[in-house]
């Protein structure tokens, strides 16, 4: 079984693209759809990378992040924000929470494969 | 030129357009020909019975011949000097607007549209930047076509896919385009809405204005029938709202005249200020009324029946004008905040507490206003959440002002009080008063 991804997201087309497309690249792919128990799920599922929407149901992902930096086991995490708002203000409160990558919808499967292998190097 | 100076060039124009000669107008009022052309030609100065005698056989109010429209013309023009950098001869307006009043009413219009557009920029800039609705449409789209791309990726650029996923994977694509599709639609519908942004109504406040002034601030229909279907004095009216919420504000508005109308009917208040004169107190006794009711309802009747002209302003406790009837030589401003001196203001903190001033605004031909001004809390007191408390200030035309007349002004941006205390901005206006 190769490195865990943890898909918090809640779109459940998004989540089985993913899914599909990291599973057939080896990783062991598991998947959250609601904000408010993320950290939770995190910390119940010890993933090696997190890919993490900022609009979640319930609670923000970047509230997420903010919170998982502050944790100590998360605090070094990898972690890419998916968010369908690519404004700068919007990398910037990624930058500024911590966030490793920062990828914005649509993006293309290729891309999402690359960043998860270049995190999981950089890790 | 001064304004009153103009009273023969107006004297002239209505005639013509009475297609009364010179001689016949002269003869009616009993000068003769040569003198009503020194008039016309402002070379003598008019006052008095002869001014009535004119204005009556010319079918106005002596105020048209010696003022016209060059009060409002005034200040619209003062406005339209607010929306660019360069000051322009304030002190020089009169002349102006006397020497070239076409070109005068062309700038004046120029800036109310100005002004009007730029309302529709800040509303539409405010709207793409902080409307929910759009947010989430751009956010849904986003998703959905990130799906789509996704899957569809995966459907192209895999070789050998498992026909369970492929079929998921179709399905899918079926599910999120349909989705797309709707979102889209409800898009198109929304943007289509703001569309008539475009058509110079900015806010429902705004539309509201318009159409209260277009009706003279007055419905026969609810004087004569306060029970009256609402939806149906709107609609004989005319009112055709370009947003929802200004049929809503609309509707508020009536339902509260339609109250006043029957707690006050026309005939009770005619009745009423014959017997009591036009004293507030007195009149809101006599009619059971208490004043912000009573100033309410006096802005909205003819001055035949409410024994003077009216104009009135109200706000909540914010100090955001809610409603406006202005006067000619009593502007209200259309957008932004008001002058902090008027007594409505002052209102909110003594609420109940009457308040009573002789006030004219600088540069509006020196006339004076009686004012009056109360607050009163709205609904039933809590103890849980503060109280709700508007306010309500009703003016009327009180002769020249004097020494003892106080000064306020319309705002900041357009006022030429040099030392007001309560200035929050710099005039634009040079210091002519």
């Amino acid at each position: 079984m190769g490195k865990r991804v943890l898909l918090i997201e809640d779109e459940p087309n998004i989540i089985e693209a993913i899914t599909y497309i990291l599973s057939r690249d080896g990783w062991d792919v598991l998947s959250h759809s609601n904000g408010e128990d993320a950290v939770e799920a995190v910390a119940a599922h010890a993933p090696d990378i997190v890919i993490l929407d900022v609009m979640l149901p319930g609670r923000s992902g970047y509230d997420i992040l903010g919170d998982l930096r502050r944790g100590e086991a998360t605090a070094e995490l990898p972690i890419m924000m998916l968010t369908a708002r690519g404004q700068a203000r919007d990398r910037e409160i990624a930058d500024e929470l911590g966030a490793t990558r920062f990828m914005s919808k649509p993006f293309s499967n290729a891309a999402v494969l690359d960043a998860i292998r270049d995190m999981a190097i950089e890790a | 030129m001064a304004r009153s100076a103009l009273t023969g060039t107006r004297i002239r124009e209505r005639r013509l357009v009475l297609g009364l000669k010179q001689a016949s107008l002269a003869k009616a009022v009993d000068i003769s020909p040569s003198y009503l052309n020194l008039i016309e030609h402002n070379r003598r100065s008019i006052g008095g019975k002869l001014l009535s005698a004119i204005a009556q056989v010319l079918e106005v109010e002596s105020a048209a011949l010696t003022e016209g429209a060059e009060v409002a013309l005034m200040a619209d023009l003062r406005e339209a000097a607010t929306v660019s950098d360069i000051v322009p001869e304030i002190d020089r307006l009169e002349e102006f607007a006397g020497r070239f009043p076409g070109w005068a009413r062309l700038l004046a219009d120029l800036g109310t549209r100005v002004t009007s557009l730029e309302q529709t920029v800040e509303t539409l800039t405010d709207r793409l930047a902080h409307d929910p609705f759009l947010s989430d449409a751009l956010h849904d789209i986003l998703t959905t076509v990130t799906a789509i791309r996704s899957t569809a990726g995966i459907l192209t650029d895999t070789q050998e896919i498992e026909p369970d996923w492929q079929r998921r994977f179709l399905r899918n694509i079926g599910e999120d385009s349909e989705r797309l599709s709707g979102t889209s639609q409800s898009l198109v519908a929304y943007l289509d809405g703001v569309e008539d942004v475009h058509d110079g109504k900015s806010a429902p406040q705004e539309e509201l204005d318009e159409f209260l002034a277009a009706q003279g601030f007055h419905f026969p229909q609810l004087e004569a029938d306060p029970d009256r279907d609402l939806d149906a004095v709107l609609a004989e009216a005319g009112f055709s709202a370009h947003l929802p919420a200004a049929r809503a504000l609309a509707l508020t508005h009536l339902r509260d005249y339609a109250a006043d109308a029957r707690a006050m009917p026309m005939g009770a208040v005619r009745e009423a200020v014959a017997r009591a004169g036009p004293s507030l107190p007195a009149l809101a006794e006599a009619l059971g009324a208490d004043l912000f009711t009573l100033f309410r309802r006096l802005a909205a009747l003819p001055a035949e029946v409410a024994g003077q002209t009216y104009g009135l302003a109200t706000c909540d406790a914010s100090g955001t004008l809610i409603f406006r009837k202005p006067l000619d030589g009593f502007a209200l401003p259309r957008f932004g905040s008001a002058c902090a001196l008027w007594p409505l203001f002052q209102a909110l903190s003594v609420p109940h507490q009457p308040l009573r001033a002789r006030l004219t605004m600088p540069g509006r031909g020196e006339r004076g206003f009686d004012v009056y001004a109360t607050a009163r809390a709205v609904g039933p007191a809590h103890f849980s959440s503060p109280a709700r408390v508007e306010a309500a200030m009703l003016f009327t035309p009180a002769g020249p002002a004097d020494s003892k007349t106080g000064h306020v002004g319309v705002s900041c941006r357009i006022c030429p009080i040099s030392d007001c205390p309560a200035r929050r901005e710099p005039t634009i206006l040079s210091a002519t008063f």
